[in-house]
């Protein structure tokens, strides 16, 4: 399944971003701001890069997607849903014991998740992992890993930059979703975190600076990176927390909380999605 | 169990790790090593001599480590992944657990360098936890090597199971024990028949442990040895057997007396056969510099160790 029409992809990061709010908004837990912010990435991997197959999750030869900043696992499982890898009504379960879909991916419960993920930091050496296997065996998939951007205060992460150099790995794409707040405040604040496309950079990476938010944009970057041959690319993508709700958006109150019924009825009308009356 | 004791031919566990890798690896193309720049050693540099393809030094990188080897596992490799304990299950603990037992990856930890027995290098590198710490993990298994030969046996035979394996692997060298490898997974080698006492050992001490029961027979006490390979999982029926047959129990292990061997076998018996457990190994402290065999008698983990607690003198 490849989609090339922007209107098309643009319809389904909304529909990412409902089925993400409805997710929190049932389980009256989970992660919203950086769910949405994450959206136009997704509905991009999965709907017009990653070579997948909905009916072989397991495939040996597919591309792979690490979310390593496992929180926004809302995000994750309504991309999974939306491209047919899960059931919409297990959406749902969201967090529940009776449910798959706990609050991080877990790749043994979930068809489709290619790692599990939680503990921030951990992410890109596995994806790192994946990329040396598809080089030793000459299987050509590639691999992408989406990490935010004060997940990257991790060290963990430095040591899989260097390993990513220092082994040419031109099959992974990395994201930062660059949307500049952490639970504490601003990245700045927290962390004094600057300057993330000359880090990237400087530990080797191909780096592109796009509007994580411009399909086109979002597109044009993967194909640029497909092209760049003997150095990982990493895609700084430009985000707003909380995309698309306006009291969301820029919002830090909405790392981690979920919308009571009047927000809740805010946020989907804002996302044009009509809910069914009682 | 036929053992014979060569004292003039000793190898520490960690060589006979690096010489089963190479084997395996000639047997096996699955099979990758990674090392964070210990391979001389992990003794890892045998394989990577071999199968430089297969062979990915990841530098001084332990959390990195352990994440490269959980990616090339969801792939159906099966890493082996090799640093000193201490930085293994030490400094990447959050790594093995969230990245690699959780979602039961197929990766082999075989942490060289455990315990005082690293000697002259000191409190910072002599890794006492690392048990107590791996086996409160679940899907992880642990195992804990007496010599060359079981050692090798260990290292082809974790690569038929199913998960995460930590495995246990000294610097000292000891002297081999046992002729031929016959052993399993979670069933300890019980050595002797004697009832005044058992003496339950893994790794390093499980030589003296040997060499405490041969000294006591001299004195007329008959002691059983039990070589604990398996710390995880613990075989519980040999604990309560023993616990059962004998008038003592004796553990002793080169890890904390909190967490290792000694808890396991205390946590068997309080629940299913309550019995008095003397704990022998290190107290609850850190290590220090020295020579393995000096580190050895300071902490009183020694053959001479047991035979006073046995007799009391």
């Amino acid at each position: 399944m490849k989609i090339q029409d922007i209107k098309q992809l643009q319809q389904i990061a909304n529909h990412i971003r409902i089925q993400a709010i409805k997710q929190v908004y049932k389980a009256q837990s989970g992660h919203p701001g950086g769910s949405l912010s994450i959206a136009d990435i997704l509905a991009v991997l999965y709907f017009n890069q990653m070579n997948i197959h909905e009916k072989e999750p397991n495939n040996p030869l597919r591309d792979r997607f690490i979310l390593s900043k496992g929180h926004c696992s809302p995000a994750l499982y309504a991309v999974l849903a939306e491209r047919g890898f899960l059931d919409k009504k297990e959406l749902e379960t969201f967090r529940t014991i009776e449910g798959k879909l706990q609050g991080h991916p877990d790749m043994t419960k979930v068809p489709g998740v290619d790692m599990t993920t939680g503990s921030l930091g951990q992410g890109l050496s596995v994806a790192n992992g994946m990329a040396l296997n598809s080089k030793l065996n000459h299987d050509g998939y590639r691999v992408y890993c989406l990490l935010g951007d004060g997940e990257i205060e991790e060290g963990q992460v430095w040591e899989a930059a260097m390993t990513a150099n220092k082994y040419h790995l031109d099959n992974l794409c990395v994201i930062i979703d660059n949307n500049q707040l952490q639970i504490d405040g601003t990245i700045q604040e927290v962390k004094g975190l600057e300057n993330i496309e000359g880090k990237w950079n400087s530990f080797g990476f191909h780096t592109i600076v796009i509007n994580g938010h411009d399909i086109q944009q979002i597109i044009d970057a993967f194909e640029t990176a497909k092209m760049t041959k003997g150095k990982p690319t990493a895609i700084i993508a430009k985000t707003v927390k909380g995309k698309g709700v306006s009291f969301m958006e820029n919002n830090v109150a909405w790392h981690g909380k979920a919308p009571n019924d009047e927000e809740y009825h805010i946020a989907m009308k804002e996302l044009g999605e009509e809910e069914e009356e009682n | 169990m036929n053992i014979q004791i060569n004292d003039e031919n000793k190898k520490a566990t960690r060589q006979s790790y690096g010489e089963a890798l190479k084997t395996l690896g000639e047997k096996n193309p699955n099979i990758i090593v990674l090392d964070a720049d210990l391979s001389g050693a992990t003794k890892t540099s045998l394989f990577a001599k071999a199968f430089p393809e297969r062979f990915f030094d990841i530098g001084i990188s332990e959390q990195d480590l352990m994440g490269t080897a959980a990616g090339f596992a969801t792939c159906n490799k099966i890493p082996y992944v090799s640093t000193f304990a201490m930085f293994a299950a030490g400094r990447a603990y959050d790594q093995i657990r969230n990245s690699i037992c959780y979602p039961k990856l197929n990766v082999k930890i075989c942490a060289t360098h455990a315990g005082i027995t690293v000697g002259e290098d000191g409190a910072t590198h002599q890794m006492l936890e690392d048990i107590s710490m791996m086996r409160t993990l679940p899907n992880m298994t642990v195992i804990s090597p007496s010599d060359d030969v079981q050692t090798k046996w260990a290292i082809e035979e974790i690569a038929k199971v199913n998960g995460p394996v930590y495995v246990r692997l000294a610097r000292l060298e000891t002297p081999n024990i046992y002729q031929e490898a016959n052993f399993t997974i979670g069933k300890g080698v019980q050595i002797g028949e004697g009832t005044d006492a058992s003496i339950i050992a893994t790794g390093v001490t499980v030589i003296e442990a040997i060499k405490a029961k041969q000294e006591l027979e001299k004195q007329g006490i008959f002691v059983r040895v039990v070589d604990m390979h398996t710390i995880k999982p613990i075989d519980k029926e040999l604990i309560i057997q023993c616990a059962k047959a004998t008038k003592k129990i004796i553990t002793i292990e080169d890890h904390s007396i909190i967490g290792g061997l000694g808890s396991s076998v205390c946590e068997v018996l309080a629940e299913n056969y309550p019995t008095q457990v003397i704990r022998m190994g290190i107290p609850d402290t850190f290590g220090k510099s020295g020579k393995a065999e000096k580190l050895m008698e300071y902490f009183h983990i020694t053959s001479q160790d047991i035979v006073q607690q046995v007799t009391g003198v």
